[in-house]
């Protein structure tokens, strides 16, 4: 229960919203940044669903994004990997920027598809509705990026496959299709699957959220263990007490914008905002 | 009793494939037909997959273009398109190639009729496949970009084989449908099966006993087209839950 506890003390700088875009402007005590997101804009349409947010995760970093439904915390965690298309920001990975051009609409278009390809397959998805490949075994499933993207060769890909779906205690389930799966199972395979990229950083966008109650335990197990190894995450979640538990920085969103952050301490025991004391007194 | 008794005696006689000198004549003609059915859908495939995605991830004017052209070979009667396509469409091609310098070509039958009946096939394919397409969930194409697959690797990776089954029992109909439309071949003199049948009733006057056999040959070519696209779809569906039955 006491994950947070373990973090490096560096943390406490966690993260600065509106802090430049260079490495050197942090103390040097600070480890470098694993994902930094600044000014972070995006609309549908005419409805601007992010309104200017700003992130660091430093490595070894576990930020939480918290926020009732319709807050922006998805569609923030989206843009990181560029599921979704920013309308203006900055976002880098690893100290290296996202390129971009303008479309002919004007908005923000990736300039470098190379660079995108390559900076995703150094963040680790893991979504809402698991969204595993449908026509492949959990091991297939696994496999299958390692070899495309990293051009792993197929018998290295099986035997890396292998250990980690055994660290997420899906050893017998190897040949299994998907489909045949509770959906604790196929969020356990998911995460061996953005695991099995050896990615920076880890993203999950509300990982228990589509589970039902009595499988959430499970794959939470299976999170906290990777935020216990020290591991780069950040997570999308309505899970408040997981969030305390884990997080070294915790974001509550509040109509695209950050209403309150800071360690999850702050955030839930002591919070500036009326609105985050409210959203948060579930966990009391 | 005695009557069908006889007449089946009869028919073992002529058989196997004597059936009254024409039996070689029918088979060729069935080949022809399995060939152009074969070479038909697989254009047909070829045509439906770039339409559909045409269609879904092209420019406009591809689109419209797409549109235009499933619409229109939808919407004419398969005879008359043949008709079309065959007489209208060799001279086309033939004037076009001798406006820039060519000599004309001639266009063996088969390979018109393969291109016909290919060309009626693309059309239909394009929108089973386009349905097909729309049906895989989006998540399954996001996770791949979400892993820096590139657009190919995920249609050859995840798209394609994650919308077989959706599009296998739409496919698997226009196979059928394509089997019989090379009958439609005989108005061009090509001599598949149908036209096989036609000459050999007429000549020999049998016109009940030679129409059987087509059926028959006919039939024989779905229930082994049968066997084999159950085997496809159950693989392709490797994936799915059987669906329940409440």
């Amino acid at each position: 229960m006491a994950a947070s506890s373990k973090k490096p003390a560096a943390k406490s700088g966690g993260s600065k919203p509106s802090s430049g875009a260079g490495k050197s402007d942090q103390g040097k005590s600070l480890l470098p940044e694993a994902v930094q997101v600044s000014d972070l804009h995006k609309s549908f349409g005419s409805l601007e669903v992010l309104k200017g947010v700003s992130m660091t995760a430093r490595e070894g970093d576990v930020v939480s994004m918290i926020g009732s439904s319709g807050s922006g915390k998805s569609t923030f965690l989206r843009c990181i990997n560029l599921l979704e298309k920013p309308s203006k920001g900055e976002i880098s990975i690893g100290g290296e920027a996202f390129r971009f051009k303008r479309g002919p609409g004007n908005e923000l278009e990736p300039a470098d598809k190379k660079q995108v390809q390559r900076l995703r397959s150094s963040l680790g998805m893991v979504f809402q509705n698991f969204n595993l490949w449908q026509h492949m075994t959990v091991l297939e499933n696994v496999m299958e990026a390692p070899v495309q993207v990293l051009g792993l060769t197929k018998a290295e890909a099986r035997d890396q496959a292998k250990e980690i779906l055994e660290r997420v205690g899906m050893a017998d389930k190897h040949d299994a299709y998907p489909g045949f799966l509770s959906g604790g199972q196929q969020q356990r395979a998911a995460i061996a699957r953005a695991l099995a990229m050896e990615p920076k950083v880890m993203l999950f966008d509300e990982p228990t959220s589509a589970l039902d109650p009595e499988l959430v335990g499970e794959v939470l197990k299976v999170i906290r263990s990777l935020a216990e190894e020290g591991r780069t995450m950040i997570l999308v979640t309505h899970e408040m007490k997981f969030a305390r538990d884990v997080s070294s920085h915790v974001m509550y969103l509040h109509q695209g914008m950050v209403e309150e952050e800071g360690p999850p301490k702050k955030v839930f025991y002591e919070p500036v905002s009326e609105r985050c004391r409210e959203f948060v007194k579930s966990i009391h | 009793m005695h009557d069908i008794l006889l007449a089946s005696f009869t028919l073992a006689d002529s058989l196997p494939f004597s059936l009254q000198g024409w039996g070689d004549n029918l088979l060729a003609g069935l080949g022809k037909t399995v060939t152009i059915a074969l070479g038909a859908f697989a254009l047909g495939l070829l045509i439906g997959l770039l339409g559909a995605l045409g269609k879904l991830y092209g420019p406009s004017p591809l689109v419209w273009f797409l549109e235009f052209y499933t619409t229109i070979i939808r919407a004419v009667p398969e005879l008359v398109l043949i008709l079309l396509l065959y007489y209208a469409g060799t001279d086309l091609l033939n004037r076009t190639l001798e406006s820039f310098g060519y000599r004309p070509l001639d266009i063996s039958g088969i390979s018109a009729g393969i291109a016909v009946l290919g060309i009626v096939m693309g059309a239909y394919a394009t929108e089973v496949m386009r349905a097909a397409i729309k049906a895989v969930p989006p998540g399954q194409m996001e996770a791949g970009k979400a892993y820096g697959m590139s657009a190919f690797q995920i249609l050859r990776r995840v798209t394609l084989p994650a919308m077989l089954p959706f599009a296998i029992p739409g496919l698997a109909n226009l196979w059928l449908i394509v089997t019989k439309d090379t009958a439609l071949l005989a108005v061009v003199g090509f001599e598949e099966l149908a036209s096989v049948t036609r000459q050999a009733a007429g000549t020999t006057r049998n016109y009940l006993f030679f129409f059987c056999v087509a059926a028959v040959m006919y039939l024989c070519l779905t229930l082994v087209s049968n066997m084999i696209i159950r085997r496809l779809e159950a693989y392709y569906r490797r994936g799915q839950k059987p669906l329940e039955h409440s």
